[in-house]
């Protein structure tokens, strides 16, 4: 109860201006989010008709992201104003670089930018790699020479720094995320409605005292109490029962599950005014999502089993949490509780009452947790509040790149989309088909402007060549090569905003990031993700 | 239209040319129309697949032959016949579903260098036909007609609307928005800066994009989309929008089908792209009003948020938010701190903060906050610069295929995409389907479940929850007879003692009519009522 009567002492006046104007995203990622983002410094290295990686910046800019470099080695030119809106008349023949960075940083006045090189033939990529503060993050876009993307590749490695390349062609973009070893997210931000987790089935004593004690005389509780009752309260009682007459069993196979909920609904009052009662709806509705037995996702299962390929990777806090989690659940054959509970139809304090108690419960198996955490080597300085986050989303736990040192074996992608691709075509119409082929044809281009479709298919094949055959690679490679290596500002707006958003995920550790490539098909309207 | 050889009001079937690949041929359905003086003539071309690849989920069971009779007497007879058999079969997703043939000049700015040398990527892509574009997207005379093209964009999607229509080279944009520029808005509508806070949005956006790119003329309009009347959206040939209320997509909706309706041309078919975000998710959609699914078909894609019931703020609130409803709803109008409430003024938030926060602690409550209270009230929804700028560009990418023939557009086979960045990237695109009973665009009446017992009171607050109606001032009536009616006055005061009737009591029956008007929308909903087997 303590924490529920301490409460921020009321404010005279409202939020700071700051938190006015960043409002709205501070509702998806919150303070620590903001604060992430305000101490990422980005690089762009920029290339081609310059567009997408601008737009990728604005919607970086725009939410405070703390410093960009823009590096790029072109001057800007009249076809650079038909596709970048961050340039004007008054940029022709400036160095592209510097000109977009003075549009960009006019738009958050709170953001610092910075470009390279500063005089036209002073471009050095390893100089300025060398010479500045770490990035946080690197950003290149494509067509850029094989040495310069090494490079980078190189520095990201060194660095441990997550490291994005993005092309947009015409109506086709990709882009692809290298982050340094696993990538584990803990605040995944899952939807509410399946967070939701009441332990109908493991309940601990305090809860079943509880239920019990509101339901000892439930047929004397009069109409305005029985209508009140918590689902909780009248899905345990009837759990109960339902153990009595069933060998102390639970009802867990689905056909079970079906004749419980009848007994829910058959002890609904319905000789009252309303002629039945609104809790009872809420407890029958709750049966078949919340009458089951504790169980681990695969994904966390995928934590527990994870071997470090490095030991030294064991070490952060989020292993050792991860380690300590699952010696909770050895030992309880359950994770800890997660604490919330959704709102249902109670009167305020007994609500409130139950709400306490999976609070506490949830507190309680933290600080179990917790002790084990002190009592792992290096486990002695991790806050408190990470392990209570740990434990609350243990369930929806993710692991990025857990196969980063696994090199994927692009014929054998082909192999099987277009496998895919033959089960789709059988079921019909509906059935999206893979837009691997559009991987395939703009990495065909990665070094080069632009190049005729034989010459793609040509270099696709080289990778895969059962491709090399298909129709729908030849028509994409067509589709590429008409472009001429020019970007469409749309397509690139598009996916600069998906850069934005995986770059905002992977900075805040909020949200889940791609695993590792994502296709865009601006004639069909639609994404593919794939790891490439 | 030059290589198609079509005879002036007739009907030629053709061979798409310029497909690559050993696809069956497919059959083209052209009909060149009227022209009157004041517009340039109209050119309708409907490209049809049907009959190379049968569907398991849906045939037209018309043969080609009688495809083509039924559409030769008139416009209007095709546009019917495309109702009444699934879209798909007659018109493919490439189709170049207008096209207005051209009586003038080639090129109309050329001879000016640098905006050539400025559109040079684009004009690629539109000079150099791709293997899925129209055959006739590259013809000089298509692509000078790009150059007439009269674009609205609308709503909180607006800038990012605004830059990329002008990016795609549209030159002559109109812009509606009533709203002046708030300092929340900051945070993604990136052509406003602080010190344009209280400005009109239309005006800043549209200064600011006609600056910055060169060749554009945008008109701002500091309206609500409901102060114009049907000759003003007549004018434009496309409408981009990504309005932030349900009701105002569903009016302009419902604006531009019955323009669609009314008018016996299909240039009088002015297609609807929408857009819409929310967090890291959005969704963008095309619609050919009258003729694929609309809005209002879609309605229920947007179900409207649960209410908690006034007797839960009342007397036994549970969240933080029952006790924000309660110092919105209840306190407020019971102590009246201020003559009237301002939403964005923070002393009144704040008034509505303490008082949530002191009916918190009376409760033990966790959660009330600052932010929480302005969220519920204002039913803030998060958005982001990155978001917005998927969506807006999605439907810009549309109304740009739709205007070039460059690509295939959505619309006639998928017309919906949806995206989730949440969770990895994720994108949903597919075909929603028309209906039948649609109160905008469809002919039937819906059926509208009810049951008998209930009262009039219940039924009609129950159109404001129900996904597939949504209507918050309701009024209603049956065949020869007014149930209950808002406005004027009188007639509300006369017809008000119905609301406590049942609809038994009313004399209604299972299976009879009814019609349910709203002022938020100009048209009727039909419905008839099904009445609830005895629960
Ligand atoms: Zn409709």
């Amino acid at each position: 109860m303590a924490d529920v009567m301490i409460q921020t002492p009321p404010v005279l006046q409202g939020p700071s201006e700051k938190e006015r104007k960043y409002d709205r995203q501070l509702r998806l990622w919150a303070a620590s989010g903001q604060a992430a983002l305000e101490s990422a410094n980005i690089l762009l290295v920029n290339s081609g008709s310059g567009t997408v990686g601008v737009e990728t910046l604005k919607n970086l800019v725009l939410p405070g992201i703390g410093k960009f470099t823009i590096a790029d080695q072109a001057t800007v030119r009249h076809e650079d104003l038909g596709v970048n809106f961050f340039l004007d008349e008054s940029s022709l023949g400036e160095l592209r670089a510097k000109a977009c960075t003075n549009f960009l940083i006019e738009l958050n006045p709170e953001v610092q930018g910075d470009w390279h090189p500063k005089s036209n033939d002073s471009f050095n990529l390893q100089q300025l790699l060398t010479t500045s503060p770490p990035f946080t993050l690197v950003l290149y876009a494509l067509p850029l020479p094989q040495d310069q993307v090494q490079l980078l590749h190189d520095y990201a490695r060194q660095h441990t720094t997550p490291i994005m390349a993005v092309h947009s062609v015409g109506f086709y973009s990709y882009f692809k995320t290298t982050l340094p070893g696993t990538f584990p997210v803990v605040d995944t931000h899952p939807e509410e409605t399946v967070t939701t987790d009441l332990r109908l089935l493991a309940p601990w004593s305090e809860l079943v005292d509880f239920a019990k004690d509101m339901t000892k005389d439930i047929d004397s509780l009069d109409n305005h109490e029985h209508g009140h009752l918590p689902l909780v309260v009248i899905l345990l009682h009837q759990l109960d029962q339902w153990q009595q007459s069933h060998g102390g069993g639970y009802p867990t196979k689905y056909a079970d599950k079906t004749a419980f909920r009848q007994t829910v609904s058959d002890a609904m009052r319905r000789d009252n005014p309303e002629g039945g009662e609104e809790n009872f709806e809420e407890a029958v509705a709750a049966v078949m999502k919340h009458v089951t037995l504790p169980s681990i996702p695969g994904s966390l299962q995928q934590v527990f089993e994870y071997e470090h390929q490095d030991p030294a990777d064991a070490q952060s806090s989020f292993w050792i949490i991860a380690e300590a989690v699952k010696q909770f659940y050895k030992e309880h054959g359950c994770l800890p509780v997660p604490g919330g509970l959704p709102d249902m139809k109670a009167q305020s304090g007994v609500y409130i009452k139950l709400q306490n108690i999976y609070k506490e419960k949830a507190r309680q198996d933290v600080r179990e947790v917790l002790n084990s955490v002190r009592s792992i080597p290096g486990g002695e300085e991790i806050d408190s509040s990470e392990v209570e986050l740990f434990c609350k989303n243990a369930r929806f736990i993710k692991l990025i790149n857990s196969e980063g040192g696994n090199a994927v074996r692009v014929d054998q992608v082909v192999d099987q989309e277009l496998a895919n691709d033959e089960i789709a075509a059988i079921a019909g119409p509906e059935m999206p088909l893979s837009l691997l082929p559009i991987y395939l044809a703009l990495t065909a281009t990665s070094h080069v402007t632009t190049d005729s479709p034989h010459g793609i298919i040509e270099s696709i094949g080289q990778q895969a060549p059962k491709a090399a055959s298909s129709e729908r690679f030849l028509k994409t490679a067509q589709e590429v090569s008409r472009a001429g290596g020019g970007e469409l500002h749309n397509i690139s707006a598009v996916t600069g905003g998906m850069v934005a958003q995986e770059m905002i995920k992977v900075i805040t550790k909020q949200y889940v990031p791609i695993d590792n490539t994502c296709i865009f098909d601006g004639i069909e309207s639609r994404c593919q993700v794939l790891r490439l | 239209m030059k290589g198609r050889g079509l005879a002036p009001g007739g009907i030629k079937v053709t061979h798409s040319p310029a497909k690559v690949g050993a696809e069956a041929p497919k059959f083209l359905v052209g009909r060149q129309l009227r022209h009157t003086e004041k517009q340039p003539h109209l050119h309708l071309d409907l490209t049809e697949t049907a009959y190379d690849a049968p569907s398991p989920v849906q045939q037209c069971t018309d043969p080609p032959q009688l495809l083509l009779q039924s559409c030769s007497s008139n416009i209007t007879s095709l546009l019917q016949h495309a109702k009444r058999h699934p879209i798909p079969r007659i018109l493919n997703p490439t189709a170049r579903f207008w096209k207005m043939s051209v009586e003038t000049q080639v090129a109309a700015d050329a001879g000016v260098g640098s905006q050539d040398a400025r559109w040079k990527y684009l004009d690629h892509i539109r000079r150099n036909a791709g293997p899925f574009t129209d055959p006739g997207a590259t013809e000089d005379e298509f692509l000078a007609q790009f150059e007439k093209f009269k674009i609205l964009g609308a709503g909180g999607l607006g800038c990012e609307i605004l830059k990329n229509l002008a990016m795609s080279h549209f030159k002559n944009i109109h812009v509606i928005d009533m709203d002046t520029i708030d300092i929340s808005n900051l945070n993604r509508q990136f052509l406003f800066r602080k010190a344009d806070v209280g400005k009109f949005k239309a005006e800043v956006a549209a200064e600011f994009v006609q600056k910055r790119v060169e060749g554009v003329s945008i008109t701002a309009h500091n309206n609500r989309i409901q102060d114009f009347d049907e000759e003003f959206y007549k004018q434009f040939q496309l409408v981009v929008c990504g309005l932030d209320s349900i009701e105002a997509r569903r009016w302009i909706n419902a604006m531009l089908v019955s323009i669609a309706e009314e008018a016996e041309d299909p240039d009088a078919i002015k297609p609807l792209i929408d857009g819409g975000t929310e967090g890291f998710k959005g969704q963008a959609r095309v619609i050919f009003p009258s003729i694929t699914s609309c809005i209002e078909c879609q309605l229920d894609m947007h179900a409207p948020r649960a209410a908690v019931p006034l007797c839960t703020i009342a007397s036994i609130p549970r969240q933080p938010e029952h006790c924000v409803e309660w110092a919105h709803i209840i306190a407020w109008e019971q102590e009246k701190p201020f003559p009237q409430l301002d939403k964005d003024d923070p002393e009144h938030v704040t008034w509505l903060y303490q008082k949530a926060l002191t009916r918190a602690q009376e409760f033990s409550i966790p959660g009330v906050t600052y932010s929480l209270t302005q969220g519920t009230i204002k039913n803030i929804i998060p958005a982001i610069a990155s978001t917005n700028a998927i969506i807006a560009a999605a439907c810009c990418n549309e109304a740009f295929k739709i205007a070039t023939t460059s690509a295939p557009c959505l619309g006639f086979e998928n017309n919906y995409m949806m995206y989730s960045g949440n969770d990895s990237i994720y994108t949903y695109t597919f075909k929603h389907e028309k209906k039948d009973d649609c109160p905008v665009c469809g002919r039937q009446a819906r059926p509208l479940e009810v049951d008998p017992k209930a009262t009039l009171q219940e039924l009609v607050d129950s159109l404001a929850l129900r996904p597939e109606a949504q209507l918050k001032k309701p009024s209603i009536r049956a065949e020869g007879k007014t149930l209950y009616m808002q406005f004027p006055p009188s007639l509300e005061q006369q017809t008000r003692p119905n609301l406590g009737k049942t609809l038994i009591e009313l004399g209604l029956e299972n299976g009879q009519q009814v019609v349910v008007t709203d002022p938020a929308f100009p048209l009727e909903f039909n419905f008839f009522f099904k009445f609830k087997a005895d629960s």
